[in-house]
């Protein structure tokens, strides 16, 4: 059945396709019907892959599957095909899940929005492209994908394109994440001389005639692509203004994939972290300083989604941690949890949003746990996962990523210990200011119909993303070698480059302890503060509010002056210069014509006098050049 | 010169030269200087006929006949006719030039122009073939050659040239027809009016 | 005995330049056509006296043809005059300038 992998990507392009030619006649809801059913056929195709491999042994669990040549030319070759191996299934798999409840959730979110079957056509492009993404067997086939999936975040965010604030967000993302692409793009290039091909197996095979400046090089190029696409610093600010987006994007491209796109690459390339440790620390200290800020702007947010985009700014710093540490298992561990809690409280996010008609304020909400108890629920659950409550599958995964941190450096854990405390405590804010408190809403609706939970078609990806936050438990567990699920199943891919660090059983409980301990104590402070008041100017500093400042600064230093630059090169360079030299050639003709236009004098004398001394001339020239 | 030519020249050749150039060059200049042009016409009469003797002279019977009858007898009448017709008879206005100095640069060019030919003229620079068409001095008569010659080697320009003649013959019916009915009043604009009331081009009966 | 070629030559050339410049002098319409003819006469004199010089009845084949075409010409260009002067009294050659650029 493994041949028949080609239809995992090809499925959700096969709805895209649909949906681009008939979409607006197929209309609301079918349309939407259509794109949750081809992604979720690719989900149970996954399966059926995955349950393919589970048939071979550990170590035969790499297939690749040649579609099509691509172009050829000089030496290189690039053939577009598939490598399934465990990492790319696993990342298939979840892609597929999430986006398939999101999918389904967006029938209800969207279903008075004019552009409907515009939405899932471009939905069901974003999980082609992901999935091209995660499943391709040649690093531009990946480029493709990744390309891709920034175009489709690009149109995503611009959704409704008529507010400027949506229109100016989707250039934004698209611009940071062009960054990012350029050094994607060198890397490339550097692969390829250095290895002659740009396929997975090949270049891992001969990793070894690079010279170790180099792979540090590339691992950093790459890493500067991760950094744009999954919004670390200093290319964060697109993630927090692309929330302008419809709610169900900013989950399933913000949070559970696109994002993550950053640490697949990571954890795929991770012969060549392993093989350039110094670039494996950048990676590792950008992560866990980006979790930290993240974390600290996350504690001021008044926006709803904000402070959820923040929050996945800070958990992808963690993800970096664990894949610079070595630690890629706890890296897939933490991006699979994630993906369902941050979902889980994106779409909660959302239910609120849908409920308040569009408030998205927190100062304006409270007290919606009487009116939207699913709602409330669903968010708890993701509260406690988020803040690595045991027994939900956040705790497992932070768990891992803060052990191997401390054994790298313990100044790695402690920031990233610190970040943990942080993210308890701006989750719960969150959550107390939306669902304790007084009902600040109500003044705004005079209408006086109560918030209400949404209906089973928004209703059921809740319910599913919570139960699944649940089985994290399952997934990886630290203490038995027997219980460690994923890293055996990642073994074929990252085992080579795994960092493995013996902590005693001692050590172990202790790291588990501590996490604990992290959790509650913001989870605590959140409660103290939080409970009983809506407002604390002290807490909430314009400083964090504004992100450090660190979009203003890139508007004021790099915008302002670009702009400064374009607009001189317009108006002086252009006008005067271009155009000038343009019209100049024009006035000179037109110029040189109007005194031409004087010989046609129109007397015949005149030409008569001209042609006999014509005729002078001629007969001069030829008498002088004959000679004799 | 002096007597080394006349040793050479025979004195009837010299004084038909001489004679003819003399008419040649006063009837063209009386071309140029005759302020009425009924007296331009007369003096290119005279000029014609000096050419015509120097043709003679220069066993060039036949054209010497043709330019008396076609040249001097037809062209110079048909000037005369529309001299008449056109009433130019009166003086000349004494405008300015258009361009100022043009007489000058004309006389500056005319000089140039004199100066080259002779240059050329009197250098020994012909150097075309000899007798290619055929030799002027076989004992047969002039017409009879030039017949020969016309219609044998230059019978297609021949035949063009008689085409030629149809087209200008088309050509000045066409040109010297009046539109539309009735004579025009002399109302000093150029080119022809639109047809007039009745339209078209009707002949109008009179 | 035979007068020399170039002298025959010296005349024409000074007929022809004397034609020149009447054409350029003189603004009487049908005075520069009668100088025109006066080049095509001296032209027709240089004909002939290279086909004596050359001993060659094309030179005379020549003068043929340019008197035809003269002919033609004349013809034609007189109308063109009475066409367009006709209603002139005392026009010159300066007086229809409206093809002018």
């Amino acid at each position: 059945m493994l041949h028949l992998a080609y239809l995992i990507p090809l499925l959700p392009l096969g709805g895209f396709a649909l949906l681009a030619v008939a979409g607006k006649r197929i209309g609301n809801p079918v349309a939407g019907w259509i794109a949750t059913a081809a992604v979720a056929a690719a989900f149970a195709m996954s399966v059926i892959v995955l349950v393919s491999l589970f048939g071979h042994a550990p170590d035969a669990r790499l297939f690749t599957q040649r579609w099509f040549t691509w172009f050829r030319v000089d030496r290189l070759v690039v053939d577009v095909g598939l490598r399934i191996d465990p990492l790319s299934v696993t990342m298939a798999l979840f892609v597929t899940g999430v986006s398939a409840l999101i999918h389904l959730y967006s029938i209800g979110y969207m279903e008075h929005d004019e552009d409907y079957a515009k939405f899932f056509t471009y939905l069901n492009l974003f999980v082609f492209s992901m999935l091209m993404l995660v499943l391709s067997s040649n690093l531009l086939v990946t480029f493709f994908g990744w390309e891709g999936v920034g175009v489709c975040s690009y149109l995503l965010i611009s959704f409704w394109f008529r507010r400027p604030a949506a229109a100016s967000a989707g250039k934004k993302a698209m611009i940071y994440n062009r960054i990012g692409d350029g050094g994607f793009l060198v890397a490339l290039f550097l692969i390829f001389e250095r290895t002659g091909s740009l396929d997975y197996s090949t270049v891992f095979a001969r990793l070894g005639r690079v010279s170790t400046t180099d792979l540090v090089a590339i691992a950093l190029l790459l890493f500067l692509g991760a950094v744009g696409k999954s919004a670390q610093i200093p290319l964060f600010p697109w993630l927090a203004d692309a929330m302008e987006g419809p709610t169900p994007v900013s989950a399933l491209i913000h949070a559970a994939t696109m994002v993550t796109a950053g640490v697949y690459l990571m954890c795929r390339i991770n012969p060549i972290l392993h093989a350039a440790p110094d670039a494996a620390h950048v990676v590792a200290w950008v992560g866990v300083v980006t979790a930290a800020v993240a974390a600290t702007i996350g504690c001021a947010q008044t926006d709803i989604k904000k402070v959820l985009a923040y929050s996945t700014v800070s958990q992808l710093g963690y993800m970096f941690l664990a894949a610079g540490s070595g630690a890629y298992v706890a890296a897939i561990f933490l991006m699979l949890a994630h993906a369902f809690y941050k979902a889980l409280l994106f779409l909660s996010a959302g239910s609120v949003i849908h409920a308040l008609d569009g408030e998205q304020d927190l100062k304006r909400m409270g007290s919606l746990r009487a009116f939207m108890p699913l709602t409330a629920g669903a968010f708890f659950v993701g509260w406690l996962s988020i803040a690595g409550v045991p027994p939900f599958s956040g705790f497992w995964a932070k768990s891992d990523v803060l052990a191997n941190a401390w054994a790298v450096s313990p100044a790695l854990w402690a920031i990233g210990a610190a970040t943990a405390v942080l993210t308890a405590y701006y989750m719960g804010r969150e959550f107390f200011l939306v669902f304790m408190g007084d009902p600040r809403w109500q003044g705004a609706r005079p209408g006086g119909e109560a918030p209400r939970d949404p209906g089973w078609v928004m209703g059921v990806p809740l319910v599913a993303l919570a139960a699944c936050s649940f089985l994290g438990l399952f997934i990886d567990l630290p203490f038995h070698p027997t219980w460690a699920f994923l890293e055996r199943w990642l073994q074929p891919v990252v085992g080579a480059s795994l960092a493995v660090h013996h902590f005693g059983v001692a050590e172990l409980w202790g790291f588990a302890l501590a996490d604990v301990a992290f959790a509650l104590l913001g989870i605590a402070v959140a409660t103290a503060v939080w409970r009983v008041a809506a407002n604390r100017p002290r807490l909430e500093p314009r400083f964090l509010l504004m992100a450090w400042f660190v979009d203003w600064s890139y508007d004021r230093f790099v915008a302002r002056p670009g702009a400064l630059v374009a607009s001189f090169t317009a108006s002086v360079v252009e006008a005067r210069f271009i155009d000038g030299a343009v019209e100049g050639v024009a006035r000179l003709v037109r110029g040189g014509a109007e005194r031409l236009r004087r010989l046609q004098s129109g007397y015949v004398r005149t030409y008569a006098l001209a042609i006999l001394g014509g005729i002078v001339i001629v007969v001069t020239y030829l008498v002088t050049r004959a000679g004799s | 010169m002096g007597a080394g030519i006349l040793a050479t020249v025979s004195l009837p050749d010299l004084a038909t030269f001489l004679v003819a150039g003399v008419i040649v060059v006063g009837g063209a200049l009386g071309v140029v200087l005759g302020r009425n042009p009924v007296h331009a016409a007369l003096s290119l009469v005279a000029t014609l006929l000096g050419v015509a003797v120097l043709f003679v002279e220069e066993d060039a019977q036949f054209l010497a006949a043709v330019q008396v009858i076609v040249y001097t007898g037809a062209i110079v009448v048909l000037f005369l006719f529309v001299i008449m017709l056109l009433g130019v008879d009166r003086q000349e206005r004494a405008l300015v030039d258009q361009f100022r100095g043009q007489r000058y640069v004309a006389f500056g060019l005319g000089a140039l122009v004199l100066a080259e030919v002779l240059l050329l003229g009197t250098g020994h620079w012909a150097t075309g073939a000899h007798a290619t068409t055929g030799a002027l001095d076989r004992p047969l008569p002039n017409v009879t050659e030039l017949g020969r010659a016309i219609f044998t080697t230059y019978l297609l320009p021949f035949e063009i040239t008689s085409a030629l003649l149809v087209v200008a013959v088309v050509a000045a019916v066409v040109l010297a027809r009046r539109f539309g009915t009735g004579p025009e009043p002399a109302t000093g604009e150029s080119g022809d009016p639109a047809p007039d009331a009745g339209g078209g081009t009707g002949v109008h009966d009179r | 005995m035979t007068i020399d070629a170039s002298w025959y030559l010296t005349l024409a050339a000074v007929l022809f330049t004397i034609g020149a410049v009447g054409v350029l002098v003189r603004r009487n319409v049908l005075v520069m056509f009668m100088c025109i003819e006066l080049m095509l006469n001296a032209a027709n004199l240089t004909f002939v006296t290279f086909s004596r010089e050359l001993n060659d009845i094309g030179g005379q084949v020549a003068v043929f043809f340019v008197l035809v075409v003269a002919a033609a010409e004349v013809v034609v260009g007189l109308g063109i005059i009475v066409a367009i002067y006709r209603r002139r009294v005392g026009a010159t050659a300066d007086d229809p300038h409206e093809l002018r650029g």
